[in-house]
């Protein structure tokens, strides 16, 4: 009986123990969900919907022009686009400044390939809620997220990723 | 009567227990790590800083992007804005202007990881210059996300 009542014990201790490690990872949105659409104005004035990228693995990074680990990224994704566009690779920026002016200087002064718009807490909520920066999202040709990257990655790791999306259909 | 086998069952869990609730606390729980720019008697961790809130309401003043403040802030905090630019240090400055010099006020942004964050470090300078000698600030090691709201802290939304 002791035997059995110390046995609980011990699993209920372990269940505890791992529950506390586990609370320390983000509650966001997962790996394998489907992305969340969304409609917004590209800073060119342009519509820009995700759905309208179905069939191409998308890279979602959200940022801001006074985010330096992002700042850092976008070099890369620029040639990301030029070298894996072709093969159906698209990324989307998402800039999370309060305004789209210092976006749109940004965007003129180092010639982003790709579409960008001002995002808002409406959706960044709908991506589990973006609360540092950066945040990027590697979706597949399918649109479910592949992959979520928090804080500065080494980009080689996400064309890593980008390019074994590429490589399914 | 205890068994030798259970008994070690209990010593294992009860280890990995601790491990997990060390691993669960904050690195510097006993305060924020050294800032070349802030004396650490004006900084303080989320532990700290929660625990506060629970006996007295500082001035709690947002200096992030708005997004973010929108998203989640802490309760009672006010949006300032991002104090990296010129109308953010201005905003901070018309906030407390009207404020004894005695004030406690807590600054925080969380945009980015501590040692990259643009708002954080002009803020308290901006304080400190205008002669508020209980400005706070406090530490955020990775952001807002990890560091206060997956910790369960509590978290206000909206405008």
């Amino acid at each position: 009986m002791k035997t059995k009542l110390l046995l609980g014990l011990c699993t209920l201790l372990v269940i505890i123990a791992f529950g506390g490690c586990r609370s320390r990872q983000a509650a966001n949105v997962k790996s394998g969900a489907g992305a969340p659409d969304f409609t917004v104005t590209d800073i060119q004035g342009k519509k820009l919907s995700l759905s309208d990228y179905k069939g191409k693995v998308v890279l979602l990074d959200f940022w801001a022009t006074w985010c330096a680990p992002c700042l850092e990224e976008i070099p890369h994704f620029v040639e990301m686009q030029e070298k894996l566009g072709p093969q159906g690779f698209q990324a989307i920026g998402i800039s999370m400044d309060d305004g789209p002016r210092p976006v749109q200087q940004f965007y003129q002064e180092h010639k982003l390939n790709y579409p960008v718009a001002v995002g808002d807490a409406k959706l960044a909520d709908s991506y589990g809620g973006i609360l540092g920066l950066p945040v990027t999202f590697v979706i597949n040709r399918d649109g479910q997220i592949r992959k979520k990257f928090v804080g500065a990655t080494d980009p080689a790791q996400i064309e890593q990723e980008v390019v074994a999306a590429l490589a399914q259909h | 009567m205890m068994t030798k086998p259970s008994r070690r069952t209990f010593y294992v869990a009860l280890l990995l227990f601790g491990l997990c609730l060390i691993s669960s606390r904050p690195l510097f729980a006993d305060g924020a790590p050294p800032d070349p720019q802030i004396p650490p008697k004006q900084m303080m961790t989320p532990e700290q800083l929660n625990d506060l809130l629970k006996s007295t309401k500082p001035l709690i003043l947002q200096v992030g992007p708005q997004s973010m403040y929108q998203q989640a802030h802490i309760p009672g905090a006010e949006y300032i804005g991002a104090t990296s630019t010129s109308e953010g240090l201005q905003a901070l400055k018309s906030r407390v202007s009207s404020l004894p010099k005695n004030t406690l006020i807590v600054l925080y942004c969380g945009c980015c990881p501590w040692e990259r964050c643009p708002n954080i470090h002009p803020a308290y300078k901006e304080l400190r210059n205008l002669g508020y000698g209980d400005a706070r600030v406090l530490y955020i090691a990775h952001d807002f996300g990890t560091d206060w709201v997956n910790r369960g802290y509590p978290t206000a939304k909206g405008e």
